[in-house]
């Protein structure tokens, strides 16, 4: 496998991502928004698809950089550093892994029209509290030829702006996944007020129509096209999991080294001291689990379950630990919304739940090591 | 765990194939038990008793091939072999669940240091007698002023024009009644800043006025020692050309800090090679069903794996040139006390079973006591988040 390490590419991947992001995408760039009502900024999204971020996973005759999963963890891990609201993972990252199961024209112009920036696609699958894509109860009903969709789907992360739906749903014999238009006739999406400023929907289906033509990949077999752009989901989202920690830590040691009591910096206190070098040392272990998972995707996708698992739990309790810490550290002003780690702190609680949460990834990493 | 997690590499040159054919006919079955007792291991020096005939075969037949260490040059000893292919070696013991042939502080810590501070010919005096495990090597660093506070050594050094005389006490020396030789931190200069007057002196255990008195642990064994200097007279120079010092005189905290990050970067795999600790306890309990229990234990897993990467991570870091410095601290920190979490899962599941000294788990009370001193040997826990604090996060002093 790969070395873990980046290589040259990578690291100029990285740094590219950084200074463009520093500028067009500060967390300031979230707070506008949010103070605005908005949830999403297209102008953003079609920079990003301008330099190819739109299509990191599209193959190259669909005119993407299909530069892989390690380099697409690497830009959600720079958007993660300052909470960058954009569909990447939801259009980028999950729907072209979805799309590149399927080799027909129709997938092909799809992800053509995820590289250009054109399209966006957000996934829906919840249904309730909790990821449990396998409990999926909603029913896509045989009619003719075709199918009826009813029933309803939360926790659709940008679902609210989406062009286009993946909607799981069950049929018969199995599951089956579905890539219908998001505003056909008889779908309702209604955008719920998160606590990350991010968009998400609540989207009820009446009976919509869908054909043969709408099922991406088979029939009853949802899971062949799905669990490939579910893995690259949380590895990507991991990533960005990790990318937080990172940046809510840079602040926390930031304040360390320039706040006084006591008539010297609080940095001096060991107690602060081995709790911020023990969040370091969470963090360089949690690092190790993204880029293995990244290179897994990229060159053994049929066996990365447990090492994506692996990364998103330890992703999930890193950026956890890091804005409790990262708030407490900074004592009255961490709780202020003038000041940006409350931000951080509500955006690691909805990357904990989107994709399963620590305890469903947990128990992949418990049963793939024989529990 | 790299066999567990990584898919094996491409083998154009059949470099693996190769390797796994020798093992197969070279490692004798007896030798099959990696998970067996840690002391089953083989320490060598010149006061090892080989446990069997095939311990000592094992030993003989790697040697020829550079095997007990496998990425030194050919020339000390080793067998040049380069990151990926101590890999694919790592990963081809593990597969016949083949027992490391040698283990000593000559390979882990004096080895690393002379080969970057040595000069050429102390590293072809020192070296290949490791490598073949004659020359059996202690450790003195410790005092019982100097612990956590290293560079306050205060062991006597004086320069006698052909000889240094040495006096004072070490202590926690590990395994000091069993070694041939030691590498000790000695005071050269009493004057200067404490970091400056230290030398790295390498001494004959069996010179005149070495002696040694045993330590017993809490764990029942008794590896570790009192060593006390009585004016021993050590050579300038233990063979023509060979100097008795590493580096330079008054220099020896570079050398001593150098190795400790060896030291730590190799205490810090403690844990993470071993087996998976799911399947060792649900083996033992047919599926753990204390609810609490289990959570802690798949925690300690996934903390297991990561950690195993990270050390993954490291090497291939310090492959590509990137020096792993004060981040050993970080890895022998994370990988310790990890190492101490899954022994007390261990002891928790084995119940009453695991109180007794000989009973079914056998040496399991004993390996959960040893894990203990993981965080304290070689730098504590709070001395490492110290050196991450100060020197990575670079918070003030
Ligand atoms: C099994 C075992 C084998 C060993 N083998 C060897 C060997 O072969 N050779 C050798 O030279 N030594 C050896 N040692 C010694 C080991 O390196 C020392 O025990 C260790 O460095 C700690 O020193 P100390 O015991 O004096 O504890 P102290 O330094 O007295 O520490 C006591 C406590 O105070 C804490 N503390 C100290 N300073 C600070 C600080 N600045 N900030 C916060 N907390 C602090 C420590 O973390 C610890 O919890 C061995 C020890 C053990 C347990």
């Amino acid at each position: 496998m790969a070395k873990l390490v980046l290589n040259e590419e990578e690291r100029m991947l990285a740094d590219s991502a950084r200074a463009f992001l520093d500028d067009a995408a500060p967390v300031k760039h979230l707070r506008e928004l949010r103070d605005a009502g908005r949830t999403h900024d297209p102008a953003l999204w079609k920079a990003m698809a301008e330099m190819g971020w739109a299509g990191i996973l599209v193959p190259e005759s669909a005119g993407g950089a299909d530069m892989g999963h390690a380099a697409a963890g690497l830009l959600a891990g720079e958007m993660g550093k300052t909470l960058v609201a954009s569909p990447f993972l939801s259009s980028a990252v999950i729907a072209a892994t979805a799309l590149r199961q399927v080799s027909d024209r129709r997938a092909a112009d799809a992800l053509a029209g995820i590289a250009s920036g054109e399209v966006t696609y957000a996934l829906a699958i919840d249904e309730g509290p909790k990821f449990a894509p396998e409990a999926t109860r909603m029913e896509a009903r045989r009619e003719g030829n075709g199918f009826r969709l009813t029933g309803r789907k939360t926790f659709v992360v940008d679902g609210g702006f989406a062009d286009r739906l993946l909607v799981l749903a069950r049929t018969g014999e199995g599951l089956t996944l579905f890539d219908i238009p998001a505003d056909r006739a008889g779908v309702s999406r209604e955008g719920r007020a998160m606590i990350d400023s991010r968009d998400a929907a609540r989207i009820d289906f009446d009976a919509v129509e869908a054909t043969g033509e709408d099922v991406l990949g088979q029939v009853d077999d949802a899971m062949r096209v799905l669990r490939p752009a579910l893995e690259a989901g949380q590895a990507a989202l991991a990533a960005e999991l990790s990318g937080l920690a990172a940046g809510a830590f840079g602040m926390t040691v930031g304040y360390l080294k320039e706040r006084k009591q006591f008539g010297v910096l609080i940095g001096q206190f060991q107690a602060l001291q081995h709790r911020a070098a023990d969040l370091w040392c969470q963090t360089e272990v949690t690092a190790s689990a993204i880029l293995h998972a990244g290179r897994k995707l990229d060159e053994d996708p049929e066996n990365a379950t447990l090492a994506v698992s692996l990364a998103k739990a330890r992703a999930t309790e890193t950026a956890k630990a890091a804005v409790i810490e990262g708030v407490q550290m900074h004592g009255g002003i961490g709780m202020t919304d003038a000041f940006d780690m409350g931000f951080y702190m509500k955006r690691a609680r909805v990357g904990a739940e989107w994709l399963g949460d620590y305890g469903w990834h947990a128990e992949q990493v418990a049963r793939l090591r024989g529990f | 765990m790299g066999g567990d997690m990584a898919a094996e590499t491409e083998d154009p040159a059949g470099f693996r194939a190769e390797l796994r054919e020798w093992l197969e006919a070279n490692c004798p079955e007896s030798l099959r038990d990696a998970n067996g007792p840690e002391d089953s291991i083989c320490w060598g020096g010149k006061r090892w008793v080989f446990e069997s005939e095939d311990q000592k075969l094992w030993l003989e037949r790697c040697v020829t091939r550079g095997l007990t260490v496998p990425t030194w040059p050919k020339e000390y000893g080793g067998a040049g072999y380069s990151r990926e292919q101590e890999k694919v070696f790592h990963q081809e013991m593990a597969r016949i669940n083949a027992r490391w042939p040698l283990q000593s502080f000559g390979i882990w810590m004096l080895g690393p240091a002379l080969l970057h501070f040595g000069t050429p010919e102390q590293k072809a005096h020192f070296l290949p007698p490791i490598s073949r495990g004659e020359i059996r090597w202690c450790q003195g660093y410790s005092e019982p002023g100097a612990g956590s506070d290293l560079a306050s050594v205060q062991t006597r050094c004086e320069d006698k024009g052909d000889h240094w005389l040495v006096n004072g006490q070490k202590i926690w020396t590990s395994y000091a009644d069993q070694a041939d030789w030691i590498f000790a931190l000695v005071r050269t200069d009493r004057e200067a800043k404490k970091h400056l007057g230290i030398t790295f002196l390498l001494l004959d255990m069996t010179s005149p006025g070495v002696t040694t008195r045993p330590i017993k642990l809490i764990s029942g064994a008794s590896p570790f020692c009192e060593t006390f200097f009585d004016n021993v007279e050590v050579p300038k120079e233990h063979a023509p050309g060979i100097s008795s010092v590493v580096g330079t005189v008054n220099r020896g905290w570079d050398v001593a800090k150098y190795l400790l990050t060896h030291e730590r970067t190799m205490i810090s795999a403690t844990g993470s090679g071993a087996r998976s600790l799911g399947a060792v306890l649900s083996e033992e309990m047919g599926g753990i069903t204390d609810a609490s229990l289990r959570a802690a234990a798949v925690k300690a897993e996934v903390d297991a794996l990561a950690i195993g990467l990270t050390l993954e991570r490291y090497k291939d870091m310090a492959e590509s040139g990137q020096g792993v410095g004060d981040a050993s601290a970080m890895l022998k920190y994370v990988g310790t006390e990890l190492n101490k979490d899954r022994h007390e899962l261990m002891m928790a599941t084995g119940g009453s079973e695991a109180l007794e000294w000989d009973g079914p788990h056998g040496t399991r009370p004993a390996d959960w006591l040893r894990t203990k001193a993981n965080s304290i040997e070689g730098g504590t826990s709070e001395v490492m988040l110290g050196i991450v604090s100060r020197r990575v996060l670079g918070l003030p002093g």
